[in-house]
């Protein structure tokens, strides 16, 4: 058998994960903020710093992180369970996603001492937040493009260019962005690198960004002439394409990857359960589950792969694609069920989630790597090309 | 390891070439005879009374290995009719043993099973009479052949005198354990399908190079890896308890994802195989074949996702995530 295919093994989360989730349960019955459930379906697009930080009180930002950083020192299975908690109640999570998810874990695994020091209290004390700047207005999917550039000189590096999409750049402290630092764009994976830069520094110009639904999530950010001191260095200079590689793993294979759409599941099931379900709608309801059951184990299985150290990154590419088709296909078929019958009433609540998630389910395989992008990956994978 | 061994002896005992005899109705006998004598037929029989006493854990990468094989003998079902008559009183006659979920019963009190899985070949079959456990003997019913081109399956009648008393009220396991086992050898067929298809698209050359080079037929086969990774997830579901028989929500959503799964898969596949993937001589219309039929029998995954529906509804507070959570860890032993 294709042996990419051998790393999905069904996996039974540990008992210490599933006794954390316990906990994770009764901290969000006392302080999760209660809203329609339109706002809860933005979950970890929705910005809250005052929920993050609660959390990070609570010791749960930088839940990976060793403790002598200030993390909670657990493991990914850990991880999976609050962030599986996380999204399934809607709450808003996007300050501190980022930073928790990747940038921790990756200065953690390439940062100096003095970084290390620096960011990571920081990170988990739900003081620094971060954005991931990779895409530019003419590198999108082709990354290895990308044209800002910095130059070495006079106390650090000069950098200049433009990054866009990028989510959350209008309320983050620190973006860690890749650029290029020698060569040229031709030079593909070549002569790229990773800076830490904080936004607050003079010359950079941060634009928010208004999205199809009214929501500003993600921003345009010019850089014109800022001076990056030599610590803003993350890992080795021209190491850039491998460390963001090493980020995809985190970034593709969690749950994060198919529960957009699980407020709407939730509020539909309820609907169904006060009026009554015809077969077609409990069958189209268990279709949703049956998908659902699969593609959780097939997270857990990459979790395993992550807590062993692994970076399942092609493996995640399986997951993301498969499980975006699935969190896509919720709004698109609820939305036809709720209007099949014009003569009945639609609940306002459930109507305004549908159509919100209709609107931004696109983004869903867009962000993270496009659809296209991780069939490639996949392809190969399979030993193709 | 054992999963090695057992793919090794289907390898030498279950070739293409087997598959079609037995279609052809040869060589059956002597097919079953072999894996009776490798002692397949007792990997669920207790080592007390010298089976192997697998759990379904152990048992499933045997089930998938059988789907990947096309084996055409009922062993699966075999396999579970012995472990469902632990505890009768009745012995497990010899010879083939099918499984069937459902059945009807006519107005003078026989009984019909429609299109039962291996009908052609079976000697006796469990059936399931709502929730009655029957052991029928297959040579006192009309056997009648569905019709369809090389297929095993059966509709067999039997007369009312033919038909007994219950062995049990278990006749609901029968139908879980029907259920499970085509999910596990769908899984099975359609990693083959899956493998076979590779590796075609690396071999076959048009507008110079192999058609695997061509992004359109990457993506193609990126998805049906997915769908094969998904199903075989599923599957394994079904059998990851430690209980004796596949539990009801975990056999659902197995055999609702797999059947799901099919139609995009053995679509996928013959698409990219062209014209030679249609033809008798070409090995992959005995798995997709066998897809297509698996996928309907015990139920399609309209009935096995109304099952998943309705278990969530009856749960008057709970979410999506916790009724995964919920049957995924109080199945995985
Ligand atoms: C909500 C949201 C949040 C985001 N957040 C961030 C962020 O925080 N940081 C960040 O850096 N980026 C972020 N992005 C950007 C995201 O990574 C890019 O949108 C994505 O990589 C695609 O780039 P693009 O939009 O320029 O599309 P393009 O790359 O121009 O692609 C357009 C289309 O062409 C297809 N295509 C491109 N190349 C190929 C090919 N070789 N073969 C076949 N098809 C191809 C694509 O699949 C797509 O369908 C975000 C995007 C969204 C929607």
């Amino acid at each position: 058998m294709s042996s990419l295919l051998d790393a999905f093994r069904l996996t039974a989360l540990p008992a210490h994960a599933e006794a954390f989730r316990a906990e994770v349960k009764r901290f969000l019955r006392d302080h999760l903020p209660t809203v329609s459930a339109d706002v809860r379906a933005r979950s970890w697009t929705g910005f809250d710093a005052a929920f993050s930080r609660k959390l990070a009180q609570r010791g749960w930002v930088g839940l990976t992180l060793p403790s002598a950083y200030g993390g909670a020192g657990l493991d990914a299975f850990s991880r999976f369970v609050l962030v599986e908690e996380l999204l399934a109640a809607g709450a808003p999570v996007a300050a501190h996603w980022i930073a928790d998810r990747q940038s921790g874990p990756l200065i953690l695994k390439f940062g100096s001492e003095a970084q290390k020091d620096f960011y990571l209290p920081r990170i988990c004390a739900g003081q620094a937040f971060f954005c991931i700047g990779m895409s530019e207005p003419n590198a999108g999917s082709d990354l290895a493009s990308v044209r800002s550039r910095a130059t070495p000189g006079e106390g650090g590096w000069r950098l200049n260019g433009r990054k866009i999409w990028t989510t959350n750049a209008h309320h983050a402290d620190y973006m860690i962005a890749l650029v290029r630092t020698s060569g040229a764009p031709e030079d593909r994976h070549h002569g790229l690198s990773q800076f830490i830069i904080d936004l607050k520094q003079p010359g950079i110009s941060v634009r928010p960004i208004l999205d199809l639904a009214g929501d500003a999530h993600f921003s345009e950010v010019a850089f014109d002439d800022v001076l990056l001191p030599h610590e803003a260095l993350v890992g080795e200079e021209g190491s850039g394409w491998k460390q963001v590689n090493a980020e995809l793993a985190f970034e593709r294979s969690g749950p994060e990857r198919f529960y957009s759409s699980v407020v709407l599941l939730d509020l539909w099931a309820d609907t169904l359960r006060r009026h009554g379900a015809s077969a077609a709608e409990t069958a189209l309801l268990g279709s949703f589950i049956s998908q659902l059951a699969s593609l959780r184990s097939l997270s857990v299985a990459l979790t395993a792969l992550l807590a062993r150290g692994e970076s399942p990154v092609v493996e995640a590419a399986l997951v993301k694609d498969i499980g975006t088709e699935f969190e896509q296909s919720i709004p698109a078929a609820i939305a036809a069920a709720i209007s099949a019958a014009p003569d009945t009433p639609i609940d306002d609540e459930l109507y305004r989630t549908v159509a919100y998630l209709n609107q931004v389910a696109p983004t869903f395989s867009l962000r993270g790597g496009t659809r296209e992008i991780l069939r490639g990956m996949i392809a190969r994978g399979l030993g193709l090309r | 390891m054992f999963t090695e061994a057992i793919e090794k002896i289907l390898a030498d005992l279950c070739t293409p070439a087997r598959v079609r005899a037995v279609e052809n109705g040869d060589g059956a006998l002597a097919l079953w005879r072999a894996l009776e004598d490798g002692g397949f037929l007792q990997l669920l029989t207790p080592e007390s009374q010298d089976g192997a006493g697998l759990s379904l854990a152990a048992l499933f990468p045997v089930l998938l290995a059988f789907g990947r094989h096309a084996l055409p003998v009922p062993a699966a079902q075999s396999i579970a009719a012995r472990a469902l008559m632990q505890g009768c009183s009745q012995q497990p006659p010899a010879g083939m043993l099918s499984l069937a979920g459902s059945s009807h019963s006519d107005a003078e009190g026989g009984v019909c099973v429609p299109r039962l899985a291996y009908g052609m070949l079976a000697g006796h079959v469990l059936v399931n009479r709502g929730g009655d456990l029957l052991l029928l003997d297959c040579s006192l019913a009309r056997r009648e052949p569905v019709g369809v081109h090389a297929s095993q399956c059966a509709t067999l009648y039997w007369p009312r005198d033919a038909v007994g008393t219950p062995l049990g009220s278990n006749g609901e396991a029968v139908r879980l354990f029907a259920a499970a086992i085509h999910a596990a050898s769908m899984a099975g067929a359609m990693e083959r399908v899956l493998d076979m298809t590779l590796a075609y698209c690396n071999d076959r050359i048009q507008f110079g190079k192999a058609i695997g080079k061509f992004q359109a037929v990457q993506h193609q086969l990126s998805v049906m890896a997915e769908q094969v990774a998904a199903s075989r997830m599923a599957a394994e579901l079904a059998f990851a308890s430690e209980q004796a028989v596949p539990a009801m929500i975990p056999v659902a959503i197995a055999k609702a994802r797999t059947s799901m799964a099919v139609p995009r898969v053995t679509a996928t596949a013959h698409a990219l195989f062209g014209a030679i993937g249609v033809t008798e001589e070409l090995d992959l219309q005995l798995f997709t074949r066998r897809l297509h039929e698996w996928r309907v029998s015990e139920g399609s995954e309209t009935w096995w996702n109304g099952q998943v529906g309705q278990a969530l509804l009856a749960q008057p507070h709970m979410t999506a995530c916790e009724f995964v959570r919920h049957v995924t860890e109080s199945t995985i032993a």
